[in-house]
């Protein structure tokens, strides 16, 4: 196969080695890189002196694809991509397309939107939280979370019968009223997780060996994370204070009232802790939202067939995983002239090799778990 | 002939304990290994194996079956003698280091007067059978594995030998009998010597490759452990081996610090009834056993919950020997060997416990805290109870002496510490880090 | 809709007729600008209002045109919470300018934009493929490359099996 030369350092047709160095190759197999993700490495002794991610592994064509699908029948594509947090990819295709059809969603579909959106944030939080521990060595946080993470999906499949790929919402609304006992068995949910969030912060935030794993590690200053293009929990880790929540509202956050967790250093400890301060003000939302979900019809104004006029449009919603943007440009007929996702894991991964360079091969799964990739994003 | 029935008849005790230790200690770290999955699960807030017999009392049989008749691959290039050779080395110290230490005042195999140095130089054999087979695995990142895995083992020995040496320096003799009977009437050495106990408790988790301290060998991200070539029944053994050391180094903390097999408050008489708790505990769990038979889902599981409710109440029969006038000379006996398997047990389960509570060490930190921490405060630890043998001997009573020098020592750790913290080894990017913007 | 708002008038102040077109489009501002002046511009969008993040980087065909790709920048500015798409309308064969040199980002967007459509980008540090295989034929996001199109030889060579499309 081609690519087993050694070589393919960027620019460089043939490494030339210093004494001491290696090269080690982290394969597409691999335990602890979430997903088919090959990271070439450069060794010298311990420390890495290069890297290069290879990429493409569960590319799908999912772009090329949307061409040849309507809209309505492209959307359960796009779960697919991030399958960690499907809800998230449907509302930002759903309203990447109302706004292009320049319809709206009525109130209380927005509302359920933002509520399920945030409990997949959560669950999304969660799945991310037990795989970089269990990467790190603790056993137990990845079991206490995919339990909590279990009632998520048990709400989810009583609202729309899937737990994993989702297919929630759809252009204009929703399809699915609230389930008889929705409210109820969500506000139980959420007013029991707060303790859950104190419990796994008691095992790790303080953890003397945590601490010394995640500290100084990875660190991505936040001139570079801007340039590098980094979103979400790993912009916010460095220090930058923005959530497209805030900056330009989209389903209901505007009637919301939440806080935006930053941290100081930019290194893995500030990530996790502004991860786990974002499950805490998600579950505040999602507390928030169900008190008062607003009677009224779950379908806006959008006919049976979808004819969007020309045009393009550029959507992006906060995902778990960072900006999650939609490019749509539409040639007036039923099917979609060009749809582009815009990925939040893809070009948190672009950063990986800046915050490898000089650390040991043992930090290079923690930085890794702390990027939060899924491949089904990255490569699409 | 007769010189061989002569040597049968002179160490025929011996003999006999040599047997039941070599066919029960494999037996007993298989259901060590049980354990551990069943209070791994119950901590991760699951049930762990429930299928394979009542509650999984049967997994380690059917683990241990199907690992026999395992194929057995052996890498190409591997040098066949030593690659068969290094499991049965890290086994046999494990084992061998058990002749020495003594279960109960008479369940001993050999009453050595160098006994504690024995164990230990015995029991750090395995860490021979560790770097041959890395080495006979014919492969670079196995050797890279078992030389990680040496590497920290010989650091922490360090670090436990010293500690052992402050309760060897409490006793006044190596000899495990001498040692528990020292603690006879007196306190046990754990309140005497905490810090001790507490540095050969870390020390010992390091020694046996667990978590924490288990980087060369569950992590392997990159670099595989040195047990990543062996399959089947050889892999068994390295495992065996691991599962030996943790009992043997549980053992000697139990008969160092713990006191052996004497009962808790063993002086004082108006707590007698404590002897009472033997008998009544293996009642009480075979009243269970007995109690969940018909609940069980499978016939055989049935079968064997009964057998082992059957079992319980036999070794409470046991237990319950002493109270019977004629066999009242058995007490130290039957009950300093359920004292002491409960300690072990105690002790085992406190390194299950950390193992699933706490995250990895790096390699670097592992050893910075092995080399900074550990050595340092073990070699001040020898010095403090020296100290306060002295100073006993200087007719000194028991708090103030205990408080001076432990408490000299505790000062000397919370600086160590301190000094630690001070220079935290963040490693130096490469390229300009650019100042933080809001 | 035509666009003619301050920052239109500022560009156009600046650079002339290297703006080639501008309007809105469900109320976001496009920005077509010339190819060759494109990293000027991009150097300018950074620094002097303040654009300085590269949100995106693709490319769309346009097989009916004359020039036939349109490779869109979208670009946000922190400090103005304000979004700004450009363009540059390529012809086949046409070189764009890289923007790796302005905003970081532009590296591996650049070469999926390359991977997909074949668009060469001067300046790129290193222009190879990233989603396909590196010695893969064609460029699938492109129109005339149907939906069904596989590098049949890659794949025997590869993996050793025939092509099933």
């Amino acid at each position: 196969m081609a690519d087993t030369r050694i070589s393919g350092f960027p620019g460089v047709e043939q490494t030339v080695l210093g004494a001491d160095e290696i090269i080690l190759n982290m394969g597409p197999q691999h335990p602890s890189t979430h997903g088919v993700l090959r990271v070439k490495l450069r060794l010298d002794g311990e420390r890495i002196v290069d890297s290069e991610c290879i990429i493409g592994y569960l590319h799908r064509g999912v772009e090329k694809i949307a061409e040849h699908r309507s809209y309505t029948q492209f959307a359960p594509y796009v779960d697919r991509m991030d399958y960690v947090a499907a809800v998230s990819n449907g509302l930002g295709y759903c309203e990447a397309v109302e706004k292009l059809l320049g319809a709206e969603a009525p109130m209380r579909a927005k509302v359920v939107r933002t509520i399920l959106t945030e409990l997949q944030r959560i669950s999304s939080h969660l799945l991310w939280l037990g795989t970089h521990a269990i990467d790190i060595g603790a056993l137990t946080p990845l079991f206490y979370c995919l339990r909590e993470r279990e009632e998520i999906l048990k709400i989810f499949e009583k609202y729309c019968g899937a737990r994993l790929t989702t297919h929630a919402f759809r252009i204009g609304g929703l399809q699915y009223d609230t389930y008889d006992g929705f409210e109820a068995e969500t506000k139980r949910f959420c007013l029991d997780f707060v303790h859950r969030v104190d419990e796994y912060e008691q095992l790790l935030t303080e953890n003397r060996i945590w601490i010394a794993r995640t500290k100084g590690v990875g660190v991505l200053s936040a001139a570079d994370a801007i340039d590098m293009g980094a979103t979400g929990p790993v912009l916010r880790g460095s220090g930058v204070k923005w959530d497209i929540r805030k900056a330009m509202p989209y389903a209901a956050y505007d009637k919301y009232d939440f806080e935006i967790p930053i941290g100081k250093n930019g290194d893995t400890y500030d990530r996790y802790l502004v991860r786990m301060e974002e499950m805490r003000q998600s579950n505040r939302i999602c507390l928030q939202a169900i008190e008062d979900i607003p009677a009224g019809p779950i379908m806006g104004k959008v006919g049976k067939v979808l004819k969007p006029p020309v045009g393009e449009v550029y959507h992006s919603i906060e995902a778990p995983k960072g900006e999650l943007g939609y490019y749509i440009v539409s040639d007036g007929t039923t099917q979609p002239y060009r749809v582009r996702i815009r990925p939040p894991s893809f070009i948190n991964l672009e950063a990986l090799d800046k915050m490898i360079k000089g650390h040991l091969v043992a930090d290079v799964v923690a930085i890794i778990g702390t990027l939060d990739i899924v491949l089904g994003e990255v490569d699409r | 002939m007769s010189a061989l029935l002569e040597f049968l008849k002179t160490y025929m005790w011996p003999l006999i304990f040599a047997l039941v230790i070599v066919g029960v200690l494999p037996l007993l770290a298989g259901y060590v290994v049980l354990m551990e999955r069943k209070v791994m699960a119950d901590m991760q807030a699951r049930l762990g194996p429930m299928r394979v017999g009542p509650h999984g009392l049967l997994q380690p049989i059917a683990d241990a079956l199907k690992l026999l008749i395992k194929e057995d691959i052996i890498p190409e290039n591997a040098d066949k003698l030593v690659f068969w050779f290094a499991p049965v080395i890290s086994v046999t110290a494990a084992m061998l280091a058990y002749s020495a230490l003594a279960i109960g005042p008479f369940f001993q195999i050999a009453e050595l007067n160098i006994g504690l140095l024995f164990i230990v130089a015995v029991s750090s054999m395995g860490i021979f059978g560790i770097i041959l087979g890395g080495w006979a695995s014919n492969s670079h990142y196995s050797l890279l594995g078992a030389l990680r895995s040496t590497a920290q083992m010989i650091s922490y020995e360090t670090a436990a030998g010293l500690a052992l040496v402050g309760g060897v320096l409490l006793a006044g003799t190596l000899s495990t009998q001498k040692i528990v009977l020292a603690q006879h009437g007196g306190t046990w050495f754990v309140f005497v010597a905490p810090i001790g106990f507490f540095l050969y408790l870390v020390a010992s988790i390091a020694e046996t490759n667990r978590a924490p301290f288990d980087l060369p060998e569950a992590e392997s991200e990159l670099v595989a452990g040195y047990m990543t070539e062996y399959s089947g029944f050889r892999w068994a053994v390295y495992f065996l081996a691991e599962y030996a050391n943790m009992i043997v180094v549980a053992s000697i903390a139990t008969t160092l610090f713990l006191g052996g097999w004497l009962r808790p408050f063993g002086s004082i008489a108006a707590l007698d009834f404590i002897d009472f708790f033997p008998p009544l505990s293996f009642l009480g769990v075979a009243g269970y056993c007995l109690y969940r038979t018909p609940k069980q889902p499978e016939p055989i599981q049935s079968i064997v919950m009964a057998l082992f409710g059957g079992l319980c109440f036999l070794l409470a029969t046991a237990m319950a020997l002493p109270f019977v006038p004629a066999f009242a000379a058995s007490k130290p006996g039957l009950h300093g060997a359920f004292w002491f398997l409960l300690k072990v047990s105690l002790y085992i389960y406190s390194f299950m416990w950390i193992r699933f509570t706490f995250p990895r060490f790096r390699f670097d930190q592992l050893m910075k805290l092995g080399w900074y921490f550990m050595i340092p405060l073990s070699i001040v630890n020898v010095l403090g109870l020296g100290l306060y043998k002295v100073l006993r001997q200087l007719q000194w009573s028991r708090w103030p002496a205990f408080l001076l020098t432990t408490g000299g020592t505790l000062l000397v750790a919370i600086w160590l510490v301190w000094l630690a913290q001070r220079k935290v080894a963040v490693p130096a990017p490469v390229g300009e880090m650019t100042e933080a913007e809001g | 809709m035509a666009l003619d708002n301050e920052l239109v008038r500022r560009c156009k102040a600046r650079f002339g007729d290297k703006i080639r077109e501008a309007w809105t489009d469900r109320k976001q501002a496009i920005l077509v600008v010339d190819r060759a002046s494109l990293a000027e511009i991009a150097v300018y969008c950074r620094d002097d209002e303040s654009f300085d993040y590269l949100v995106d980087l693709t490319a769309v065909d346009w097989p009916k045109r004359e020039q036939r790709f349109d490779v869109v920048l979208n670009l946000y500015s922190f400090k103005k919470n304000e979004r700004l798409r450009l363009k540059v309308f390529l012809r086949e064969g046409e070189n764009c300018p890289s923007v790796t040199g302005v905003w970081g980002t532009a590296n591996w967007l650049e070469r999926e934009a390359f991977d997909m459509f074949g668009i060469i980008f001067e300046g790129h540090p290193n222009l190879k493929r990233i989603l396909m295989p590196d010695e893969w034929q064609g460029h699938p996001l492109r129109k005339d490359y149907d939906i069904l199109t596989q590098d049949t030889a890659w794949v025997r060579e590869n993996l050793g099996i025939e092509s099933g499309q």
